[in-house]
């Protein structure tokens, strides 16, 4: 149910071995083990091998894994991918995600890759980072690029930078991305992640921009320091008249599938796909916080 | 021949007759009457006790080759008084003393394996030989006639009232005292705090010697050691340095591991039964140690638990909580910082208590019979629970015992509290490399990949329920020592020769295990 949960992702520095050991054993949902911006130039190939090494034969088995690789159009990205997709991680994340068609370019080399490396293909799944006024803009074409696509989430220090605007805790200048992030991923039916809060010192300004977070609807956000992770899990901890609906949506699926019904429906909704990924989120998040104990 | 941890031991070391660990709350073999070399004194009015300088007192104090001395510890790395005394004693040319402390720390401008080297001292008996002199054992580079003989706090008053430990000289660092000896730790230039480890040296030690740097107009109040036992005092400029006891408030961590660490050992405690209104606790002051005591605040806050007291060493943490009424009586048989040494005079529940009355449990009784949570520090723990708080991954003297295997037998629920790995070293092994701590005695080890429970202690079932209604991670410590191992590879093992550089005394005087001389490569 655990990998169900997409609320914290934290990053940790492929070029740390120190902190990517540590970093498995915080609350978060998500670990993002990081080749792009926290690797200086000089470290890629060390941290390429390092981050390898640690998804490969140390994979947290009860966290969902990503390895964030360099840049699309980075000397690195041929290298990274191929590291990446044999070291068998959940998803890989893609930075400054603009167009779909680069979406598909990548969605074809992990194909060659997987293939070559005897892994199912399509399993490997893609996270797609919006962190520009052109990717807000694609949001929702990136989205459905690709089935490999399984979540977007928002760069907002990128974003703003690329608008020209101030970054600010309060974060007006980012309501238009958050919007186009999330529009697209419940149109697609997959994972919204909501940009970092970069203080991680300024507990009360993160409890503050948790609220923006769950009230436009977010599933997730990205956490920068393990200190954050606790208020962002905390914050999707969902309400009972929740877990009582998603409780509903999936007793309602296990009888049409006894019955053999082809279409399911609730007080006279049918029951679409990401209805069922959400009542099963929920679930998997009221267990998270100790509300609702699990059949399997 | 081997005690009951299957650990094998010598016969003997030396002169020293070992005695195998046998397991928890065995008789001790002295059942006698208690063991004093105090003499009966004889004061009149007019006498005074004032002598100008410690080389006055040194020579008043009959000092001569052989002798054993003591000194106590609480000023930790902050303390100046064992350098003077040791420099005047070497200056003297006395030689071959028994080196006696509650611990031997690391002191700035002292090396006490010169006063080795040189002769001044022979035998060394404390809590823990941390620091250089630790090093040049382990490594050869200093060789002792006698193996150090380490025991945890709560065994040096028994050590002594049984007659193990004769001491003829104790020089008492007091922050302040009149020309009588009556003094304190709680008041003056620089005060310490509790001067719990001091009272069964005064007590039994043939010559007690107060150094002070507050002389006060008699009585000196409040009294932490009465004058009836004090022979001579002596004035000096500075004993100490109480900003270096501990870093206090400020040592809060911010390492997110720590923190974890914590924040799990807390909930172990708040998610127990005996988490109730009354409840006893010792924390300690290590960070992670620190940081649980924050986390245990905020939970006491939240659910209006008051605990009846805390234990121990005692840490600007802890203060808050009585502050907040969070804890009504502080029992201190040590304090850990500079605002936890100012504490015993400000505030009515904060006590000193003699460090025989926190640990001792061959006596008439014990603080820690009485506790229900403690919270432990580590190097290393074992797959059988065993603990080892002394030597590192090297084989390096890293720690004391202090009171680690005091706590861990007599509280309820002992919690040892470490990272399953550090650095490249798993902290969770097959086997520790020195026991200090038997397993049986530990209920449960708390690390940031989970809780394991140890299924010998005596509250396995009673804690295992309680945990499994919260979300805390139940694994097995095999589980943590396979994963540690996994992460870091499987160590080699630490070469050593049979030659015994210190020997580890449990509670009760027999032996836990022996530390054995590295191998230094060829």
């Amino acid at each position: 149910m655990k990998k169900q949960l997409k609320r914290t992702s934290l990053y940790a520095s492929g070029s740390s071995a120190a902190k990517m050991l540590e970093a498995r054993f915080y609350n978060q949902d998500c670990i993002v083990y990081d080749l792009e911006d926290s690797v200086s130039q000089g470290e890629k190939d060390a941290a390429r091998f390092l981050v390898y090494q640690t998804v490969r034969y140390h994979k947290p088995d009860n966290q969902y894994v990503l390895i964030r690789v360099n840049g699309l159009y980075s000397a690195y990205i041929e290298e990274d991918l191929q590291a990446a997709v044999r070291a068998r991680p959940d998803a890989i994340r893609l930075p400054k995600v603009e167009h779909p068609e680069e979406v598909q370019r990548i969605d074809q080399k992990i194909s060659e890759i997987e293939k070559a490396a005897g892994i199912p293909v399509g399993t490997t799944e893609l996270w797609c980072n919006i962190e520009s006024v052109l990717g807000a803009v694609n949001a929702q074409s990136i989205a459905t690029a690709s089935l490999r696509v399984v979540a977007l989430a928002l760069g907002a220090e990128d974003y703003t930078a690329s608008m020209g605007a101030l970054r600010t805790k309060a974060g007006p200048e980012i309501f238009y991305a958050r919007m186009q992030v999330l529009q697209a991923c419940r149109l697609a039916g997959i994972s919204a992640q909501d940009a970092v809060f970069s203080d991680f010192r300024d507990m009360e300004g993160l409890k503050e921009d948790l609220k923006t977070t769950r009230t436009l609807g977010f599933d997730g956000k990205t956490v920068i320091h393990p200190s954050q992770i606790d208020l962002v899990n905390a914050a999707f901890t969902p309400s009972k008249k929740e877990i009582r609906y998603a409780e509903r949506v999936l007793a309602a699926l296990r009888d049409g599938e006894k019955q053999s019904t082809g279409v399911v429906s609730l007080d006279g909704s049918m029951i679409d796909k990401p209805m069922e990924i959400r009542a099963k989120t929920i679930l998997a998040q009221a267990e998270a916080a100790g509300m609702w104990k699990g059949e399997d | 021949m081997r005690n009951q941890l299957g650990i094998e031991l010598p016969e003997t070391v030396g002169a020293y007759q070992v005695r195998p660990y046998m397991g928890l709350d065995q008789d001790q073999p002295y059942c006698g009457c208690i063991v004093s070399q105090r003499k009966a004194g004889h004061t009149k009015a007019g006498d005074t006790k004032l002598l100008p300088s410690i080389e006055d007192a040194i020579l008043a104090s009959g000092l001569k080759d052989g002798m054993t001395i003591s000194f106590h510890h609480s000023f930790r790395e902050g303390d100046f008084t064992v350098g003077m005394v040791m420099e005047v004693i070497a200056r003297l040319g006395i030689r071959n003393l028994v080196f006696a402390p509650s611990a031997v720390v690391n002191l700035q401008g002292f090396r006490l394996s010169d006063y080795v080297k040189n002769g001044t001292i022979s035998r060394i008996e404390a809590s823990g030989i941390r620091g250089e002199l630790g090093d040049a054992l382990m490594s050869g580079e200093i060789q002792m006639e006698h193996p150090v003989i380490l025991r945890p706090h709560g065994a040096r008053p028994r050590a002594i009232e049984s007659g193990e430990l004769k001491i003829d000289v104790s020089f008492i660092a007091a922050s302040a005292s009149d020309e009588f000896g009556n003094c304190t730790g709680q008041i003056g230039k620089n005060p310490c705090g509790s001067l719990g480890y001091s009272f069964v040296d005064a007590h039994y030690a043939a010559k007690v010697v107060v150094i002070t740097d507050t002389l006060v107009d008699y009585p000196c109040c409040p009294t932490s050691i009465s004058q009836q036992y004090v022979d001579y005092v002596v004035q000096v400029d500075q004993i100490g340095d109480p900003e270096k006891i501990g870093k206090g408030a400020a040592r809060v961590t911010k390492n997110p591991r720590d923190l974890l660490i914590a924040q799990r050992a807390a909930q172990v405690i708040t998610a127990s039964r005996l988490y109730k209104n009354g409840y006893s606790f010792q924390t300690g002051a290590g960070a992670i140690s620190i940081a649980c005591t924050k986390f245990l605040a905020k939970t006491s806050k939240e659910r209006q638990v008051t605990a009846s007291f805390a234990l121990g060493g005692i840490t600007a943490a802890i203060l808050e909580m009585y502050d907040e009424g969070l804890v009504k009586t502080l029992a201190c048989s040590q304090s850990f910082d500079a605002a936890a040494a100012k504490a015993i005079y400000d505030r009515p529940g904060v006590v000193e208590i003699d460090n025989a009355d926190y640990a001792n449990p061959y006596s008439k009784g014990c603080y820690l019979n009485h506790l229900t949570f403690g919270v432990l520090a580590a190097l290393e723990v074992d797959t059988d629970f065993n603990v080892n708080i002394l030597t590192g991954s090297s084989g390096q003297m890293m720690g004391g015992l202090g009171g680690g295997p005091d706590v861990a037998a007599g509280a309820d629920i002992s919690i040892v509290a470490l990272p399953i790995i550090r650095g490249r070293t798993p902290s969770v092994v097959k086997r520790v490399f020195t026991c200090c701590t038997p397993g049986e005695s530990v209920a449960c080890v708390v690390t940031q990949a989970g809780v394991a429970l140890n299924p010998k202690h005596k509250h396995y079932a009673m804690l295992k329920a309680d945990l499994e209604k919260t979300n805390l991670k139940i694994v097995s410590i095999q589980e943590l020592q396979s994963l540690a191992e996994s992460l870091t590879g499987t160590p080699k093992p630490i070469p050593t020769t049979d030659r015994v550089v210190a020997v580890v005394e449990y509670r009760d005087g027999s032996v836990v295990d022996v530390i054995r001389q590295i191998k230094t490569e060829p």
